[in-house]
């Protein structure tokens, strides 16, 4: 190789490095601290100490943590909301998406329309309202019939099912496969249904793990003004009001540093099972995030 | 037949055992410790003992983290689903009350004679709530390092003047030992600055809104408010005082390090120092700019929903958790001050000789109330932000007519707040 070629190739792996150590030091800080007593981490967080396990390191922060909250209820919390929403709005926003693409019906570019307007309504002006419609609804559940949605796992799940990204998503990758596989398979006496669960979802992996990412991270860190508005009884807290447990007069920030890298463990996981699908998609779809 | 017999008398046994247990009523009370173990364990103390102590009424306690308590509480009040007790924190009592969520308390206003002011919450003439304990704000410093640099120890009776106050922290910042004088807690944003910083403007004759006139402008923005403001900024301009920059880690541990002479700071952070110095350790007093030395005053306090329909059930309760002992055992558990001279005895901290027995006597002497007006949500955060503006270098007169328009433009969308 060139010396120059050479030269060149060095330097993009220096930056490509010190890139990959910019993104990687938060992580890295946050788990070194939670190793770390109160006074020892704030003294540290000033010079590079704070990314290395120097000092006094032990689990205290840890058993501590799980001793302030409920951590193991939070997860599953979390996790259950996250997982069921994931599912249901993969489900259902694909079927709208198939719809918008395949099927022809009236008022289908307006409906569209009015579904990406929702994009710049923040979530902030509508919970109010949405507050006071989830009060008066209907529930049928194991303990019979009541009024009123607060305090259950379904008030945080059904209001988040459909969105527009995912549905926009799946809309942009749908109308870039084959139509005469479409065609083909109606020809050869498909229904609909079948077309869409035969044909269409299985050459869907790539955008169904990135719909599956970005709305799993939406669900998992965004946990936060809707409970709190809607869940007041700790059976049915996520993990992010979990965080403000350790929020007290004189904070405990390593057992929030404690907390945190074990809230991040399934973020983690999901991410490093989807990721080559993930990227793919983004590669295919031109989508950043 | 006989075992029928026998089944038949225990589901009846069972029946009315059940029908005991519901003569009971619920009681909803919600709080806002989650996540502190010792106070969640006082509270359900209390609940304990007050359940077993008749037979009418029973307290079943939900816990919420503080940070979004106040969001909760709101929530709850759109949806018509708050509980029959609640905790509320003393300067928004009033907006809550105001705004329906609290119904005044039918106590017996004898048995909070001797209770410190900032533990009783009352608006427009009534007791809506009552704390277990309050919190009190004063000077850190070390005596060794007062007198290396020839400042006078101020006392109860005799604080620091403002200008005794300003010369003290220009020698300490002339001394070259330290990187600022003193530490205000600028890193402590949110609820903070009203709370520490609005007593310096009252000391100078000002306050975020006067109450008798419901307004702001006048109160904040006057000869007093101005004053206070061309001092405020002079801190920061003097090089006296780290900015709205701090780090929150030299907020914990800069005062410990010797990184500040002095620190603005509560009763709740006077443990560390106290075991790091030992008697060298002082807790000095707010200084007098003229009108009198103040701290804020007003945390925590139990009050009733104004939906309960159980108040009678709700005051009970309140009545029995104002008992010293609880009130002594709260103040040993949290470090935070009891609100009677007799708890204060009881307590280990703040008894007479007790490690931060000053505390008390600066809360009994000191002590002064947020402006006590359903107004005080806004104005509070509106004066948040103009500390923090003056701070960095705008113009003081212009930011103090700007927060007092701007509060008393909420003052007239509320209707006066009627």
């Amino acid at each position: 190789m060139p010396a120059h070629k050479f030269v060149r190739l060095v330097l993009k792996y220096v930056l490509l490095a010190w890139i990959a150590l910019i993104f990687i030091f938060p992580i890295v800080f946050m788990v070194i601290s939670s190793f770390k007593p109160d006074l020892q981490l704030l003294r540290d967080s000033a010079s590079l100490r704070a990314f290395l396990p120097v000092g006094d390191l032990s689990l205290e922060n840890y058993s501590a943590a799980f001793d302030r909250a409920p951590i193991r209820l939070f997860m599953f919390n979390s996790v259950f909301i996250t997982a069921v929403t994931v599912c249901l709005s993969l489900l259902l926003s694909s079927l709208a998406a198939f719809s918008f693409v395949f099927l022809q019906w009236f008022g289908r570019s307006v409906l569209m329309a009015v579904i990406l307007a929702t994009f710049i309504v923040p979530f902030e002006t509508i919970a109010v309202p949405l507050l006071l419609i989830v009060n008066n609804l209907p529930w049928l559940g194991l303990d019979g019939f009541k009024t009123g949605w607060l305090n259950s796992y379904h008030v945080q799940i059904i209001p988040f099912i459909a969105d527009a990204l995912t549905i926009f998503l799946f809309v942009q990758y749908f109308r870039d496969l084959p139509t005469e596989l479409v065609e083909a398979a109606r020809i050869d006496g498909a229904t609909w249904f079948q077309v869409y669960r035969r044909v269409i979802i299985p050459l869907s992996g790539p955008v169904i793990a990135t719909a599956a990412i970005l709305k799993f991270l939406v669900m998992y860190n965004n946990q936060l003004l809707w409970p709190i508005m809607v869940v007041q009884e700790e059976t049915y807290r996520p993990v992010m009001l979990g965080l403000q447990y350790f929020f007290q007069l004189n904070t405990a920030w390593g057992e929030i540093m404690a907390y945190l890298t074990i809230i991040t463990l399934p973020v983690l996981a999901f991410y490093l099972v989807l990721q080559r699908a993930f990227i793919a998609s983004i590669a295919s779809t031109g989508i950043k995030g | 037949m006989k075992k029928i017999g026998t089944i038949a008398a225990a589901v009846a046994a069972v029946g009315v055992m059940a029908g005991g247990a519901s003569a009971q009523t619920k009681l909803s009370m919600w709080y806002h410790g989650a996540g502190n173990e010792v106070e969640s364990n006082l509270v359900n103390q209390i609940i304990d003992d007050f359940n077993a102590s008749q037979s009418d009424w029973v307290v079943e306690l939900e816990s919420f983290p503080q940070a979004s308590y106040n969001d909760s509480v709101n929530a709850a009040a759109l949806a018509e689903n708050l509980p029959d007790i609640l905790d509320v924190d003393g300067p928004i009592l009033p907006n809550w009350a105001w705004a329906g969520y609290l119904a005044p308390l039918t106590i017996d206003e004898a048995k909070l004679e001797g209770f410190l002011p900032g533990a009783v919450g009352r608006w427009n003439g009534e007791v809506y709530a009552i704390g277990l304990w309050d919190a009190a704000c004063a000077i850190y410093a070390r005596r060794s390092v007062l007198e290396a640099n020839d400042i006078r120890v101020p006392s109860l009776d005799s604080p620091w003047t403002g200008e005794e106050f300003d010369s003290a922290l220009e020698k300490l910042a002339s001394s070259g030992e330290f990187e600022y004088a003193l530490d205000l807690g600028m890193a402590w944003t949110g609820e903070w600055y009203p709370y520490a910083f609005g007593p310096f403007l009252q000391s100078h004759g000002g306050d975020i809104i006067d109450v008798s006139a419901n307004m702001a402008n006048g109160s904040l923005n006057g000869d007093a408010g101005l004053a206070f403001g061309e001092w405020w900024q002079s801190l920061f301009e003097r090089n006296l005082v780290p900015g709205t920059d701090q780090d929150g880690a030299d907020r914990e541990t800069g005062f410990l390090d010797g990184k500040y002479a002095l620190q603005w700071n509560g009763n709740w952070s006077a443990l560390p120092p106290l075991g790091q110095f030992g008697d060298d350790m002082l807790f000095l007093p707010a200084p007098d700019f003229g009108n009198g030395p103040k701290i804020g005053a007003a945390s925590w306090q139990f009050g009733i929903s104004a939906i309960s329909e159980n108040k009678d059930g709700a005051s009970a309760f309140i009545e029995f958790a104002i008992q010293d002992k609880y009130l002594a055992a709260f103040s040993d558990g949290i470090g935070l001050i009891p609100p009677t001279s007799e708890s204060a005895q009881m307590s280990e901290k703040y008894r007479p000789g007790g490690a931060l027995e000053v505390f008390f006597e600066l809360s009994n002497d000191q002590a002064t109330l947020r402006a006590v007006t359903p107004a005080y949500i806004v104005g509070g955060r509106v004066f948040e932000k103009a500390l923090a503006d003056i701070a960095n270098g705008a113009d003081v007169a212009d930011t103090l007519d700007q927060a007092a328009d701007e509060i008393d433009a909420d003052i007239e969308a509320n209707g006066g707040y009627m």
